[in-house]
């Protein structure tokens, strides 16, 4: 398990960031999920480019009403209250059932997003939010909705020649509502099924339904499974048409305690 | 003879070893790396049956069988009629017989170059079909995995006994089909070897983690065709054993034969992803159980067929048949089982052979046993305890020998289960499902041979037979005891636990006692550390050193008093005459720095004894337990949770208390391990799914609840101190009690679980198939 022979850059800005993605290179954040595929041979680029040291990579700047997060700030720093108000209370209560605490030390929202694992943690919850990742391509800076990034399996709306710089959210009111449940029998294993329910005030509750296996569902408006979370998360899942009967279940589970959790 | 309760046999001493081992400075293969070291990376087989065609190699160190003649097969006999012996290559030779099968040896200076090698080979074989299953490799027309035997079987055992006449006079009677799953023994360390020829010596030095250097060294001297004096095995810290080291490994000997042939320290470390796929090696178990039972639950007869998986070959030394031929003596655990009839297989399919893991077949026949009586008990309308108490071999039968001869040393079995029902409140239990909770109440019980000993195991003719076993304890000059074993530990805390039987014997303060072990050139031949053995054997063959030692040191110690040595007594680490006394470590400076003291008579032999041990019968102590289990199962995710696990154990007389509660509580949480996560699944072609432990789930510290244990203490009335073997004993009663408390749980909704492990979609499906979901 050691990872076959690759080189290593550390660019030092954005533009030569971009200029070594040009040249095909990989870019590495946390290194929590390449990591371990590099070591299994999964991954075979030529060359790793390390994004750790650009400039403001890590960090969370509130600027007016908007929260952008760099796409480097590691779970943990999330988890320790790096976000403030209410939507740093939400993301801290994601963060902090992420894998365990050295996984969340190393590992990066903008990693995890731009990663795209039908089960991260952060494709499933960042969908629900009203915001936007934040590409950094050759022309600037491109806004994607944070509920259209990520498209599939392991794939983004990232063009090839972009980094996922940041993710912007607007500052959340006191009595916004989040409910978040999913599936996994031990800290670390990969969820099996995970929901979330967002409800702002005079806006219809949005609600994400991941770990399936494809890009996560975004229900735009989840006001029938907020009325009634059994009948709604049955019927949402019939429509999936899952094979397996455990994970239809553990669907239904999730989207169900989700709604009933959102408070 | 002194005895100090505080540090003694009996006491809970802080463990010597911890002090290296909590602050990092373990030193385990993976810490050792002499300069010119190279590396090995094997490249394995990716499938699981293939006539291997050829080898593209790249330019490099590239060793394939044909270019390594010297390393022999590994051949694991046994004695029993009909055993047919496989060879085993260390590197494949015209067959590839499962995944992860080495075939050739890729060395470099790093891991990393070595691992480029072996990507760079270009492999050539035909592919054959794939027996991946113990069940198809039985089937008739089967394609054979050893072609020149007539079907996919190791062995096959049987007693047969007429039961037809049983379903005419029995009350209740079950007839259930059980499965265990293949999993993977984990130890924190994985395997590693350091191999090193030594010119001046002449000695190959073979640096590895092993549960058993000796016999590690007489299986690498028989495969390389030398003499057992060139060979040494240290086995320096091991992390953690479980079975996984006991074995003589394919990469043990090809790095030997590269250390000889190169010149060079060649070092193999095994990562995560070849302990998973290519050694995933212990469990499996096939079952098809009928029992009959009278209308008291007392059992009439039991008929088991029962499978092993055994994978592609037998490995060294336990064979591929211990394993299932074990299941037809152990099958009728600690009950007083009239009438008994079994078929025993040991099949052969492309899958890594089979090893023994802690309990070795005792959890997977524990599971099929207990599972079995609770639904004889169901059936009947009785409790679970009352089947059990109906049927467990009671205390004044003791010692008992049941009706395939195995023969219990002491104990109260009855008492064991009355505490461990008392320490559930079962009312509450049964007041929440009244209230349709899905809760469940579900128990084991099961008794473990330990430390049995040449009369058992020459009957099996494998390639080892335990003997005397024997130990050396020595004074230094100032007066420190050196106690030598040729057993290892690899987490037992041996170095604890032999220097509180010195203490007990000599009154030597444990701090001034060092444990010399895991090292063929400075200690006795040993069989090692399995079997639940070593407190037992080595704990009375260093009591009986220490007793000779004294001896000797309490003559020359009167001498020094100039007292008749009838009236000298050796108490408290001193040789005392009346109001006079000299210390042990005055006699050590005696005998070594000032001889000219010794009286004339003096024994030659010093300050210095080897002496053997061996119970009397060895036919094994038998320690058993109670196991008690509140569990909740989610019916809409299946998930179980397990509310409250209660251990009621009796390991004789416990020479280090708090020792055997952290053996119980890692056993128990390898066996929460079998019964609710670990399952190396494998597709229709015996390719291994999970390859990471994000895969593949070991129970953690979150998964294991709080375990209350409760001893019993009955002496073995064999043993030194009356202590028995207990270190594998928490692995084998969790899948049989948390399965019948999910049973228990389940059974109001008609459902009932049968394989193992109770994952939440076995749960979910159950359910479905009782329509409850």
């Amino acid at each position: 398990m050691k990872p076959a022979p690759f080189d290593y850059a550390r660019p030092a800005d954005w533009p030569a960031a971009l200029a070594l993605l040009a040249e095909g290179a990989r870019p590495v954040a946390g290194g929590q999920s390449l990591g371990p595929m590099l070591n299994l041979r999964l991954a075979l680029p030529e060359r790793v480019a390390d994004l750790r040291h650009l400039p403001d990579y890590a960090g969370v700047a509130v600027q007016g009403d908007v929260v952008r997060i760099g796409a480097g700030t590691t779970h943990a720093a999330i988890e320790d209250g790096a976000v403030p108000g209410r939507l740093g209370e939400i993301l801290a209560g994601v963060a902090r059932r992420i894998a365990y605490r050295p996984v969340r030390n190393r590992g990066t929202i903008g990693g995890s997003f731009a990663h795209a694992d039908p089960a991260a943690d952060w494709c499933a919850v960042l969908p629900v939010l009203p915001g936007h990742a934040i590409a950094l391509g050759p022309e600037g800076e491109r806004r994607i909705p944070l509920a259209a990034f990520v498209l599939g399996v392991f794939e983004t709306a990232l063009r090839a020649d972009e980094l996922l710089r940041a993710v912007e959210v607007p500052v959340l009111p006191g009595a916004a509502r989040f409910g978040h449940w999913k599936f996994c029998r031990k800290p670390g294993e990969f969820s099996k099924a995970t929901a979330c329910v967002l409800a702002l005030p005079g806006a219809a509750p949005v609600a994400v339904l991941a770990a399936l296996d494809t890009a996560p569902l975004v229900i735009p408006d989840a006001s029938a499974l907020l009325a009634d979370p059994a009948a709604e998360a049955a019927r949402l899942v019939a429509g999936l048409g899952l094979d397996d009967p455990w994970r239809a279940a553990l669907a239904r589970k999730a989207l169900r305690h989700a709604a009933e959790a959102t408070r | 003879m002194t005895h100090s309760a505080s540090k003694g046999v009996g006491a809970s001493l802080r463990r010597k070893e911890d002090a290296r081992f909590l602050h990092g400075r373990g030193r385990y293969v993976g810490d050792i790396r002499p300069a010119g070291t190279l590396e090995v990376a094997f490249l394995r087989s990716p499938v699981a049956h293939a006539r291997l065609l050829g080898l593209g190699k790249p330019a490099g160190l590239v060793f394939t069988a044909a270019d390594l003649p010297e390393i022999g097969p590994i051949r694991a006999n046994s004695a029993l009629p009909g055993f047919r012996p496989s060879d085993q290559p260390a590197l494949a030779q015209g067959k590839l017989r499962h995944v992860g099968e080495p075939i050739a040896a890729c060395v470099a200076a790093t891991r990393a170059e070595a691992e480029d090698l072996a990507a760079a080979c270009v492999l050539d074989y035909a592919a054959l079909p794939v027996i991946a299953d113990m069940l198809a490799a039985r089937a008739p027309g089967a394609a054979l995995i050893h072609e020149h035997w007539p079907d996919n079987a190791f062995l096959e055992t049987r007693r047969d006994e007429d039961l037809s006449d049983l379903d005419g006079i029995a009350a209740a009677k079950v007839q259930r089909r059980l499965r265990t799953a293949r999993q993977c023994m984990a130890p924190l360390e994985g395997r590693g070897v350091l191999a090193e020829w030594d010119p001046r010596l002449e000695q190959l030095v073979v640096t590895t983690a092993a549960q058993m250097p000796h016999v590690t060294k007489t299986g690498l001297a028989e495969c390389l065709g030398l003499d057992e004096g060139q060979v040494r095995v240290v086995a320096p810290d091991v992390g953690g054993g479980f079975g996984y080291k006991g074995i003589l490994l394919p990469e043990e000997l090809v790095c030997a034969a590269l250390a000889m042939r190169l010149g060079r320290p060649v070092r193999w470390i095994e990562d995560r992803l070849e302990q998973l796929t290519a050694n995933a090696n212990c469990r499996e178990h096939a079952y098809e159980v009928t029992a009959w039972a009278d209308a008291t639950g007392k059992l009439l007869g039991v008929e088991v067929e029962a499978t092993v998986d055994g994978g592609a070959y037998s490995a060294y030394p336990f064979s591929a048949c211990l394993e299932a031929a074990q299941i037809g003596s152990i099958f009728p655990g600690p009950y007083t089982l009239p009438r008994f009839r079994f078929h025993t297989v040991s099949a052969c399919t492309n899958k890594p052979p089979i090893l023994p893991y802690r309990g070795v077949a005792r959890t997977g026949v524990c599971y099929a046993m207990e599972t079995t009586l609770d639904a004889l008990a169901r059936q009947l309308g009785i409790s679970a305890a009352a089947i059990r108490a109906a049927n467990l071999v009671p205390p004044e039968a003791m010692p008992y020998r049941n009706l395939v001869g195995k023969v219990f040393d002491s104990g109260d079995y009855p008492e064991a289960l009355r505490r461990a029902v008392a320490a559930v409140d079962v009312a509450a239990v049964r007041a929440r499902q009244a209230a349709g909770e899905a809760v469940g109440f579900g128990l084991s019980v099961f008794c473990e041979q330990g430390a049995h000993g040449t009369s058992v195991y020459h009957g099996w003719g494998i390639p080892f037979v335990p003997g005397f076993e024997q130990a050396q304890a020595r004074f230094t000059p100032d007066g420190v005891l050196e106690l030598r074993v040729g057993l290892h530990s690899h987490g037992q805390g041996l170095e604890t636990t032999l220097a509180q039987v010195a203490h007990e014997i000599l009154g030597v303060d444990p701090a001034r006692v060092r444990l010399v072990h895991g090292d063929t050139a400075l200690t006795p031949y040993s069989t090692g550390t399995w079997g639940s053995r070593a407190m037992v054997m080595a704990g009375g063959a260093v009591a009986e050193a220490c007793r000779q030692l004294g001896e000797r040191a309490l003559a020359i110690g009167a001498a020094l008093l100039q007292a008749p040595a009838e009236a000298c007594v050796l108490r408290a680490g001193a040789i005392h005459a009346g109001e006079a006394q000299v210390s042990l470590d005055q006699v050590a400076r005696t005998w070594f720095r000032s001889p000219q003291n010794l009286p004339a008579n003096v024994d030659r032999g010093g300050l210095e004894v080897t002496a053997g041990y061996r119970p009397d019968p060895d036919t094994g102590t038998h320690s058993y337990a109670a196991h008690a289990v509140v569990a909740k199962v989610c019916t809409e995710t299946g998930l179980v949770t397990l509310e409250q696990y209660v251990i009621v154990e009796d390991g004789g007389v416990l020479v280090n208390p708090m020792i055997v509660d952290g053996q119980v509580m890692g056993g128990v949480a390898q066996g929460i391990g079998t019964a609710l996560y670990e399952e190396m699944p494998f597709d229709s072609e015996a390719q291994p799914l999970a390859g990471t432990l994000a895969d593949y789930l070991l129970p953690g510290a979150t998964e294991v609840p709080d375990l209350r244990i409760e001893h019993m203490e009955t002496p073995s009335p064999w043993t030194r101190f009356g202590q028995k073997g207990i270190g594998e004993s928490g692995a084998i009663g969790p899948p049989g009690a948390i399965v019948n408390a999910i049973n228990d749980a389940l059974a109001p909704l008609g459902a009932e679980l049968l394989d193992l492990p109770a994952t939440p979609a076995r749960v979910l499906a159950a359910l479905a198939k009782a329509g409850a979901a």
